[in-house]
């Protein structure tokens, strides 16, 4: 399998082909402009917070979120990437390799962590993020912000902040990319 | 990919997905708590048949630094003082209930041989004097962490390649990834035939260094020099050692790089080795990152090299 290819087969193998527009770009710049004023409320301000965006998904959105809460409040927040790979239950199960390097700015010790993803679902990536967080510091605490919450969790798991609670069921695909929000499904042999 | 036993075993591609690979280990090692859970529960034994401290001490951290549990081997304390073969020795070895296998022994060939014995993954740590690896990965890794790249880099390997595995195993990956190599050696300590190494050959380290991005000093290997090869070792360094005033015909860029353990005054001059670009510690840092990447590219990453 070439290394692009194995890069954009999610576990279940196939490729994504969308069905349905459930955000589009607007849509999802209001979300992270609320999800910036839920932040800000939560925390009581800015203080101590960091922006920690997953691999491949979260990343941009970590970025964008990071860049509303600097527009809204003054300051600057740190943002960092993580890649959870060499935390996944699944290691032996399916291919499992690293997308990027991690790269955490500062110490978590004592921080509140904003750890942002695009899609949530069964929370087994947030519960390998945990686990990877803790290995840089002690965080005061851990929230985690999605853009879309498809259900499904297969372990205690919640968000504290959502742009969009979307029923799906177990074999359909949500895409998050920088037009907006996709649902859809995956399609063994089919060419995006 | 189930073993890693010879740097033609990856290719170029392989070769770039393991130092990109690798990249993640570095980044680990930064880390607060330097340690990740992905190989927990699997199993590393080191089966060491020849002495050896930075290469196995590098592949037990590695090792634990994915939380892999390791087993540790060594001959002089084991049943092969009793007279044990190799093939019960591996074979009790493997009933014990092991994942992979770290490998050095005296004779060309056993890694393979112990892979045709055994359900576990086998990684060559050096085979007499055919390949090394995982030397030569992390001495790619320390070459394009410090320069950037292979295109159009221009690498000599000095000194004793007839008995030197890590010069085998290096000639292969330098020249997969696109440098140059050139060989400066006396035509003693060169093999008896160089057909079909893409390389060039020198006797004259004072035309060569000038022109060279990195410069490789192999270790002189008294305990294989089995004939007279040199008439003495001050005259190899008076010809071939990197002196204090051989290094001043180093580009400011060029790296000096060696695989350890070193003969001070004899390839290498003491103060050389603590020369701003030498990159020997360097090497030995980046070492436990390329084997973390290895195990885990062979036991965790159910990925596949070659499909």
């Amino acid at each position: 399998m070439a290394e692009r290819e194995r890069r954009t087969t999610p576990p279940y193998g196939g490729v994504f082909v969308p069905r349905t527009r459930i955000m589009d770009a607007e849509a999802v710049r209001r979300a992270i402009t609320r999800i910036a004023h839920e932040v800000i409320e939560r925390n009581a301000g800015l203080e101590d917070v960091v922006v920690v965006g997953l691999q491949t998904g979260g990343v941009p959105l970590a970025r964008q979120l990071a860049d509303e809460l600097e527009r809204i409040e003054g300051t600057e927040v740190p943002v960092g990437t993580l890649d959870v790979a060499f935390y996944r239950d699944d290691i032996g199960l399916r291919p499992v390799m690293p997308e990027a390097v991690t790269n955490i700015p500062v110490d978590l010790g004592a921080r509140v962590v904003v750890l942002v993803d695009d899609v949530l679902f069964t929370g087994r990536t947030i519960r390998a993020a945990m686990d990877a967080l803790t290995d840089f510091g002690r965080p005061r605490a851990i929230q985690l912000a999605v853009m879309i919450d498809r259900g499904h969790r297969e372990l205690p798991i919640r968000p504290d902040f959502v742009g969009k609670n979307l029923p799906t069921r177990r074999d359909e695909a949500v895409d998050v990319h920088e037009d907006g929000v996709d649902l859809g499904d995956m399609v063994k042999g089919a060419r995006r | 990919m189930r073993h890693l036993l010879s740097i033609s075993d990856l290719g170029r591609e392989g070769i770039e997905e393991l130092l990109d690979l690798t990249d993640s280990f570095v980044e680990v090692a930064e880390r607060r708590i330097p340690k990740v859970p992905a190989l927990r529960g699997k199993n590393v034994v080191s089966l060491f048949y020849e002495d050896s401290t930075r290469t196995r001490l590098s592949f037990e951290t590695a090792a634990k630094r994915l939380s892999a549990d390791t087993m540790n081997f060594s001959v002089s304390t084991s049943s092969v003082k009793k007279g044990e073969s190799l093939k019960d020795t591996v074979e009790t070895i493997e009933a014990m209930g092991i994942d992979c296998i770290v490998v050095r022994h005296g004779s060309a060939g056993v890694p393979w041989q112990i892979a045709s014995w055994v359900d576990a993954s086998v990684i060559n740590a050096g085979d007499g004097w055919h390949e090394h690896p995982t030397q030569a990965l992390l001495d790619c890794y320390t070459i394009r962490q410090e320069l950037g790249g292979f295109t159009d880099k221009r690498i000599a390997i000095v000194g004793d390649v007839k008995h030197s595995r890590v010069a085998r195993s290096d000639v292969l990956a330098f020249t997969a990834l696109g440098a140059s190599v050139t060989l400066v050696a006396p035509p003693t300590l060169l093999p008896p035939s160089l057909e079909g190494w893409p390389v060039d050959v020198s006797h004259d380290i004072d035309e060569v260094l000038p022109k060279v991005d990195v410069v490789y000093l192999l270790r002189m290997q008294k305990e294989r020099q089995t004939e007279a090869l040199l008439p003495s070792l001050r005259e190899y360094t008076a010809t071939y050692g990197l002196t204090r005033d051989r290094a001043r015909l180093l580009q400011e860029h060029a790296l000096v790089m060696h695989p350890g353990p070193m003969n001070r005054g004899v390839e290498i001059a003491a103060e050389v080795a603590d020369l701003p670009r030498s990159v020997i510690t360097r090497q030995v840092a980046n070492g436990v990152a390329v084997r973390s990447a290895v195990l885990f590219l062979l036991l965790g990453s159910g990925s596949d090299l070659h499909v």
